[in-house]
């Protein structure tokens, strides 16, 4: 066995993964609150990554330094596509509680063709060549073999930021509230949570989180276009799904576990195959665990 | 402190709650027992604004507060320990005590809160990192009773506390009812299928039968009347 291309895959994998596991968290945490399929998700990853291409456009004209580019291009993603996933919530989703469950998916549908449709308007159908927003010199050139800068840095932001979101979780007054609101909404309302703040804030950090990958994964594939959404937001849906939707660890699990098994089906079956590997995935897990990796075997929560 | 005109609340098309009036002054325990599906539990959600009534008034030191929101309901002071508990299951007994002092900011004070609660059940202390949902039947109620004193609350709405629990544990669970009504002067409003023991630990009553308040009166009259005596204190069964 040839370890040197193990190594390589399990890398690749182990960076695809980590973008998965960015957005699929977008998918759990609003499920877990209002057991919604937020089919808009991928469309608030995509409207990131053009904000940040047009911000880090803008900010190259006015002549700024390379790493303020990269912050601000970033945070501007951040802000807007946290304003949409905020606004989406508000006037699409938020009218329809207590509607039978179908009616949110449907506006959820048509939010995400809505979005990809103002786009493709906006900004037309040709991919737009990305440029890479990290810097690629430097001491991050030499730290790993097999990874590129931008390979390393997109592992190490995963990483940090999904810490940072399980600390807060866990830990922060509005983390408690929103676990709290996902095990029993009605009994949230009686010790006195705003609800209402709740979901927007869920919505509010998903989409942050949306466009955090953005950036990571439009440096590292370098052009984007309005479609982007679906593809990206199919595949960290299906690693909600992986992992167990409503479970945050889950989310983060099964990002991984198709990241790596794209690169191992890639790398040794064929490349032609990518997207068949990850929804034969999909299916063995929904036919022998239906309630994914790590969630709970509520089967009727699924 | 807190008064029911003529509310009515329905689910659909099912009319819940028939021009209910219930009136509960400062200091006092009152209690309002009924068969099942009487309407006890929809009052206390009526209250509470999880089903906001559809006409009628109900007034919480002297404001309306039908069709405010729950959070702004207990902000006021009115907090509920629902039926079957609520204990929010994955969060620990630590944090579902937390969410019951979610609302408050002074954090010495509820720390001091804290310490108070867990004397009164020191078996809620020995288990602060257990996972709410592990607990057993009693323990759940002794927790969500503390979650809602954690609140400090002006008016405790408890619904059914003695449901599904050991007699020698529901006598504990209404001393400290009592307990909790002499030492912080704060009122209770009850309600139980138990109305033996209704009776006996509030001052007055209510009777509700299929969403109308058909009886009030002191608890001595209740316990002595005998209507209520063949219908709810199963004497000549
Ligand atoms: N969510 C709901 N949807 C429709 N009808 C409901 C709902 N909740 C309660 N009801 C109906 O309203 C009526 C009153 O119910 P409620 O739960 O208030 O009774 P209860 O007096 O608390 O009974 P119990 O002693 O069994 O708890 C019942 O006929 C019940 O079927
Ligand atoms: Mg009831």
């Amino acid at each position: 066995m040839d370890w040197g291309y193990f190594k390589e895959l399990l890398m690749g994998g182990v960076v695809k993964g980590s973008i998965y596991a960015l957005i699929a968290l977008g998918y759990t945490m609003v499920y877990g609150i209002i057991e919604l399929i937020n089919f808009a998700h991928g469309e608030i990853y995509m409207i990131g990554a053009f904000t940040a291409l047009i911000a880090a456009g803008v900010l190259t004209v006015a002549g700024f330094p390379a790493w303020s580019i990269l912050i601000l291009a970033s945070a501007a993603a951040v802000v807007w596509s946290a304003s949409y996933g905020y606004t989406v919530e508000k006037i699409a989703y938020r009218p329809l509680r207590g509607a039978p469950r179908l009616s949110p998916l449907i506006s959820a549908l048509g939010m995400s063709i809505f979005l990809q449709n103002y786009v493709l308007l906006a900004q037309t159908s040709n991919f737009m060549p990305f440029k890479n927003l990290f810097p690629e010199e430097g001491f991050l050139e030499n730290i790993s073999e097999v990874l590129s800068a931008t390979e390393v840095i997109i592992i190490f932001t995963s990483a940090v930021v999904m810490i940072l979101l399980s600390l807060f979780i866990k830990y922060s007054t509005t983390g408690k509230a929103m676990r709290a609101t996902a095990q029993d909404r009605n009994m949230a309302m009686l010790v006195g949570v705003n609800v209402d703040k709740v979901i927007s804030a869920t919505f509010i950090i998903g989409s942050s989180l949306a466009a955090v990958g953005a950036v990571l994964i439009a440096s590292n594939m370098g052009q984007i276009n309005f479609f982007i959404g679906f593809i990206v937001g199919l595949k960290a849906f299906t690693a909600a799904v992986l992992g167990g939707i409503g479970s945050i660890p889950g989310a983060m699990l099964g990002g991984l576990v198709l990241g790596c098994t794209e690169s191992f089906g890639t790398g040794y079956v064929s490349s032609d195959y990518e997207d068949v590997f990850a929804f034969t995935l999909l299916v063995l897990i929904l036919i022998f665990r239906p309630a994914g990796l790590l969630g709970k075997s509520d089967i009727q929560k699924v | 402190m807190l008064e029911l005109v003529n509310v009515n609340t329905y689910y659909g098309n099912i009319h819940a709650l028939k021009d209910v009036s219930i009136k509960v002054e400062q200091g006092e325990i009152i209690t309002l027992i009924g068969a099942n599906g009487a309407g006890k539990t929809t009052t206390l959600m009526s209250i509470s604004g999880i089903v906001p009534p559809r006409s009628g008034e109900i007034l919480f030191e002297g404001k309306p507060i039908q069709g405010m929101p729950p959070h702004e309901i207990v902000s006021m002071g009115l907090c509920q320990v629902p039926e079957g508990r609520r204990i929010f299951p994955h969060l620990t007994v630590s944090e579902n005590l937390d969410m019951g002092a979610f609302l408050r900011k002074d954090a010495s004070q509820v720390k001091q809160d804290l310490d108070y609660v867990y004397e009164l059940f020191p078996r809620l202390s020995e288990r602060r990192t257990q996972q709410g949902g592990t607990l057993s039947g009693g323990e759940q109620q002794m927790l969500a009773i503390s979650r809602a004193l954690m609140a400090r609350p002006r008016l405790l709405l408890l619904d059914e506390p003695s449901l599904g629990l050991a007699p020698i544990i529901v006598k504990q669970i209404f001393q400290i009812i009592r307990k909790i009504n002499e030492e912080s002067r704060t009122t209770i409003f009850l309600v139980e299928q138990n109305a033996n023991l209704a009776l006996q630990v509030a001052q007055r009553g209510y009777v509700m039968e299929t969403g109308k308040v058909t009886m009030t009166d002191t608890s001595d009259n209740l316990l002595a009347n005998e209507e209520v005596k063949n219908a709810y204190l199963g004497m000549g069964e």
